[in-house]
């Protein structure tokens, strides 16, 4: 089509520029940005010092009959779903509230020449960025205060038997599970905000 | 200085929006040749249709039926990437609510196009400064949106629509929000932009100051064009009623 040559065609911006903008982001709302790194946090201290009892109570000698092993086992996993639970849904939560309310700043950027694929971008980056830091401070919150009230109720030979590798696993496995959740609760909303055309997100209201 | 040349056109242009069952048509069949270089207003009553006529010719909505040309392009068979480039370059926006990013600085506002239009940093500053001093606000360059005036706040959006020097400005109801007199003034950095730099005004507005910095004047009522009319009849119009 000849008409295609009287029209150039958006660069992509450069991964770092990509980088640099989405830091910004967060450092301009930094209050907006603790308020949703906080829901992470939470969710993930949850999950961390669940994780951590479960740790403690393993390393416990008992006399306990195999049922009320079983019985504490169940016990155990139903905790573990249900800090899973709270985490996605604290971690949905603030991701999609941080992304709906910039319906109408997406719309601006996209008069001004942003691409789709920009927009998504940007939104992936500030998740995760808040995502790691977020869910490594909830690991290190939930299970450190976990380990000191352990030790204080139950004495701290109980933790002492949980070794370093324990400890380090389920630091890694918090980091996993809460980056992994921010990024699944960005990508969802992002998306539909960055497709949506410029007259409808600059119409939403919040 | 209005050439023969067509910046936009559009020919049939129809939306049609789904309220629950029901079609409302915003826009029935419109069309329109606009020369570069001139500056036209879309005056019309609440809900004629002003908004959705600046969002077709903008890019900014896709039409139910009909085409929008910008340049001799169909601007629907433009892909993700065309379209950006044009809303980028070629088209700069100015809104009613300015649409200022609140968290960024006015220089910070006005330097976000040449960001996506992937001009180097400093260029961008230096653009970014030349322009808010051309619309008077050189001195407010670190402020943000809120800790300026509304007359201000559009000022910025103005420079920001400059910022890649594009062939047509769009503006919806840009003095809607602001008193006489500041409204007046942003009228008036309209038109120089519009005398000085050759840049295609297209302005919706409720405002009849508009009326005389316009070289044709669109009026529109319930989705369609209800009568257009050139420099040289509002002159008449203007003489007139100074004779009365
Ligand atoms: N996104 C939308 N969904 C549904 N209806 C819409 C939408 N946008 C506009 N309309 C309807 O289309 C008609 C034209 O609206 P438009 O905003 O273009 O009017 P306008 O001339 O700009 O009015 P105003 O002077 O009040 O800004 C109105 O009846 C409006 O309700
Ligand atoms: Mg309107």
């Amino acid at each position: 089509m000849s008409d295609h040559k009287k029209l150039g065609r958006q660069v992509h911006l450069p991964f770092r520029k990509s980088v640099e903008i989405a830091m910004n982001n967060i450092r301009l709302r930094l209050g907006r940005s603790t308020v949703t790194a906080f829901g992470i946090l939470l969710g993930i201290a949850f999950l961390a010092s669940v994780l951590v009892q479960g740790a403690v109570n393993a390393g416990i000698k008992t006399d306990m009959t195999p049922d009320a092993i079983k019985q504490q086992y169940y016990r155990q996993v139903w905790l573990v779903t249900l800090a899973l639970l709270m985490s996605t849904i604290g971690i949905t939560n603030s991701m999609l509230m941080s992304v709906t309310e910039r319906f109408k700043e997406i719309g601006t950027m996209k008069c001004l020449g942003a691409l789709d694929s920009f927009v998504v971008r940007m939104f992936i980056l500030e998740g995760m960025f808040m995502g790691v830091l977020a869910s490594a401070a909830g690991a290190i919150v939930g299970g450190g205060i976990m380990l000191l009230s352990a030790g204080w109720s139950l004495g701290w030979s109980s933790v002492r038997n949980v070794s370093m590798g324990q400890i380090g696993l389920i630091l890694l496995v918090c980091l996993g599970v809460g980056t992994f959740l921010t990024f699944l609760a960005t990508i969802a909303p992002a998306i539909r905000a960055a497709r949506m055309p410029p007259a409808a997100a600059l119409r939403a209201e919040i | 200085m209005a050439t023969n040349e067509y910046v936009v056109r559009t020919k049939d242009l129809s939306k049609e929006f789904q309220l629950g069952g029901e079609v409302l048509r915003a826009l029935k069949s419109v069309h329109l040749d606009i020369r570069r270089g001139e500056y036209i207003s879309i005056m019309g009553p609440s809900g004629s249709g002003k908004s959705t006529l600046f969002n077709m010719i903008g890019g900014l909505d896709k039409p139910t039926s009909g085409t929008v040309f910008i340049n001799d392009v169909d601007m629907a068979q433009l892909d993700a990437q065309e379209l950006a480039y044009l809303r980028c370059r070629t088209i700069g926006y100015i809104f009613q609510s300015f649409n200022l990013i609140p968290v960024m600085t006015a220089l910070e506002n006005v330097t976000l196009p040449t960001v996506f239009a992937g001009t180097p940093t400093d260029d961008g500053i230096e653009r970014g400064i030349e322009l808010l001093n051309t619309v008077g606000l050189g001195e407010r360059l670190h402020h943000k949106p809120n800790e300026l005036s509304g007359g201000q706040q559009q000022r910025v959006a103005i420079a920001r629509a400059l910022a890649n020097s594009p062939s047509i400005v769009l503006a919806d109801e840009p003095t809607g929000n602001l008193d006489l007199k500041t409204g007046k003034e942003i009228i008036e950095l309209l038109k120089k932009l519009n005398k000085e730099q050759n840049v295609t005004i297209i302005s919706a507005t409720h405002d009849l100051k508009m009326l005389d910095v316009s070289d044709r004047v669109l009026w529109i009522r319930d989705g369609g064009i209800e009568r257009v009319e050139e420099r040289a009849d509002l002159d008449i119009k203007v003489g007139e009623l100074e004779g009365e």
